[in-house]
């Protein structure tokens, strides 16, 4: 008796009190299965795992040691290329973020214009979002190229005499990777903003035209505050995109001249697959999550003084 | 023009009617029509060179890519080549294996999109529009991981790819890829926003919950399907990372990896090189511009994280 009350309500707790119920959830669990299946894998499983292995030292073939905090502890006090990347992915978040999101709203504006042709230009600024890294990478390198890029060749022709070595200077090396993402990006950010504008009500200009205001301050008074919710969410999202930087560094620096350009997904890619240093990679990858946890934290706290909510 | 002006508090018609003469008379006044000309010709010049600043990358790779050896290290550049090399691609085409890659990411991007597109909708349509003990919490443990950034699991999911023996296959590009939590987050937000009624009355005439989700549900979702499907072929098409982990042999290798792999061979030879970089990038550019309406929209529907 005690027995089936207990898986009565065993039962009844996981699946529902009533037949209907029931068969609801059964239904249910059929339309999630695929893709819970994968998810529990390769999401679940796969997070526990890298948690795990980033207590570990193991190079794949060999028996896997824990070590403890070793990994953690590595990172911070004993490894100077963690350092450098850190400082390269840092640099490449303050070049990125507030550059890119600026020119993003000079773009949405330019393509709220009512004016012809306007469709033709966003359709031309969204051409470089779709596409890919690798293959427009290989093209910048060849727009860099410090002999025969176009780039300096345009340069030396507005008048400058020396032109930068860009992507084999360790120097020119950083700007040249967030001058190419700035590129590649502008029209995305661009399209969010352009919604956001056209959520505006018009009546708001209309009206302020008619107390007199000035192009400036309608922009400063009206545009500015009511997009401000979209500046945050693009400041969000860009910064979260500049942390995980890695194919342009690939394809057009391979992290160099001098490691100048390695960021923290190369690194975590270098330790992972060329040295085949599991654990001290998920070490890496955890740090990485922390760092852009906190950093979207501290964004959402510091929201409340500068983002406007109707 | 009215609304407005009750909206600021002049209310009274003759005042209106006063305010609203000014404003056309005003307009057709000469100095304010030069005004506008002068503005309407400064947008199209910041639109033009911003415009420019965007295509001449990808121009510049196409000229380049048709000029000879002698031709491409001219200085000062020269924008048409002359004579037209075709011959550039053909190299490309003989030294890398170029048509097998873009085979093989044809092939996984339509399998992928197919596949993610399936699995995240059935999941989507469960965590929407049933009813089912424990619903909301593993909702929330989905939501939760998607912070969580994929070089965290890149690496368990490596180690797991060769405990199945997958390392260098098609099924270890395809299944790791196929359940995504972002897009069973967008199907359902989406489903959250359909009418009941619909739903109700499918109930009534018979249809199972599967039929129900098929011949109603889903057809009502096109946008947000749409925006999805996009939203994975890019991702498929452009990825890098993960197949240049997980495969070596260049017969299985997608279009991106293949070109990296094809650069490191051959490094000076820039106009078979960028001929390579163009075979990349025209299938997406010229897919983008035969959808270009799905791809805008697809950025105001996915929002957050559709990047």
């Amino acid at each position: 008796m005690i027995v089936t009350n207990f898986f009565q309500g065993l039962r009844n707790s996981l699946f529902g009190k009533t037949p209907t119920q029931r068969w609801e959830t059964r239904t249910a669990w059929l339309f999630l299965a695929p893709n819970l299946l994968g998810f529990m894998l390769f999401t679940v499983f796969a997070v526990g795992m890298a948690f795990w292995l980033s207590f570990q030292e193991w190079d794949l073939f060999n028996q896997s040691n824990p070590v403890g905090l070793a990994n953690y502890i590595r990172l911070f006090t004993g490894d100077p290329d963690f350092m450098r990347a850190l400082y390269n992915t840092v640099y490449f978040v303050i070049g990125v973020v507030p550059a890119g999101a600026v020119l993003s709203l000079i773009l949405a504006l330019l393509v709220n214009q009512k004016i012809k042709g306007v469709s033709l230009f966003r359709t031309a600024l969204y051409v470089p979002v779709v596409t890919p890294t690798i293959a427009v990478g290989l093209i910048w390198v060849w727009l860099y190229n410090s002999d025969f890029g176009l780039i300096n060749s345009f340069l030396s022709q507005l008048g400058f005499s020396q032109t930068p070595n860009w992507l084999t200077s360790s120097t020119w090396s950083k700007p040249a990777i967030v001058l190419t993402n700035i590129w590649q990006n502008a029209g995305y950010y661009m399209v969010i903003y352009l919604a956001a504008l056209q959520n505006i009500p018009d009546q708001l200009y209309e009206a302020a035209k008619i107390d007199g205001a000035t192009r400036w301050q309608q922009f400063s008074r009206i545009t500015l505050p009511l997009l401000s919710p979209t500046t945050f969410l693009v400041f969000v999202m860009k910064t979260m995109g500049a942390f995980k930087i890695f194919e342009a560094a690939y394809i057009m620096t391979e992290g160099g001249p001098g490691g100048s350009t390695e960021t923290i997904v190369y690194y975590i890619y270098k330790n992972g697959f060329e040295w085949f240093r599991m654990g001290y990679a998920a070490a890496i990858a955890w740090v990485l999550f922390a760092i852009i946890f906190l950093c979207t934290l501290f964004q959402f706290k510091i929201q409340k003084t500068w983002v406007y909510y109707e | 023009m009215r609304e407005t002006l009750n909206m600021v508090g002049i209310t009274k018609p003759a005042a209106q009617q006063e305010l609203l003469n000014l404003r056309f008379a005003n307009n057709k006044g000469k100095r304010i029509h030069n005004q506008f000309f002068w503005e309407r010709a400064l947008i199209y010049l910041m639109l033009i060179l911003f415009s420019a600043a965007a295509l001449v990358p990808l121009l510049w790779a196409v000229s380049s890519s048709l000029k000879t050896p002698e031709q491409i290290f001219l200085f000062p550049p020269r924008w048409i080549p002359n004579p037209i090399r075709w011959e550039n691609y053909r190299m490309a085409w003989t030294m890398a294996p170029f048509g097998r890659f873009l085979l093989n990411t044809s092939f996984l991007t339509i399998v992928i999109t197919l596949l993610q597109l399936a699995t995240s909708c059935l999941a989507a349509y469960a965590f929407a529009r049933l009813q089912f003990p424990g619903r909301d919490k593993l909702f929330l443990l989905y939501l939760g991981t998607m912070m969580i950034p994929g070089q965290v699991t890149i690496i368990p999911n490596f180690i797991l790819m060769k405990f199945f023996g997958w390392v260098n296959s098609y099924k270890a590009l395809i299944f790791p890829a196929v359940f995504n939590v972002f897009g069973t987050f967008l199907m359902r937000q989406y489903f959250l926003t359909l009418p009941y009624e619909l739903e109700d009355a499918a109930k009534i005439d018979g249809c199972s919950r599967f039929q129900t989700f098929l011949r109603i549900i889903l057809p009502l979702a096109k946008p947000a399907v749409a925006a999805l499907t996009i939203f994975v072929f890019r991702n498929e098409w452009n990825s890098f990372l993960w197949p240049l982990i997980i495969i070596n042999d260049t017969k299985r290798m997608p279009i991106q990896v293949g070109l990296a792999f094809f650069r490191g061979e051959l490094h000076t030879e820039w106009e078979v090189l960028l001929a390579g970089a163009n075979i990349a990038l025209i299938p997406i550019i010229l897919v983008f511009l035969a959808c270009q309406k799905y791809f805008i929209k697809g950025v105001a529907v996915s929002g957050f994280g559709g990047r």
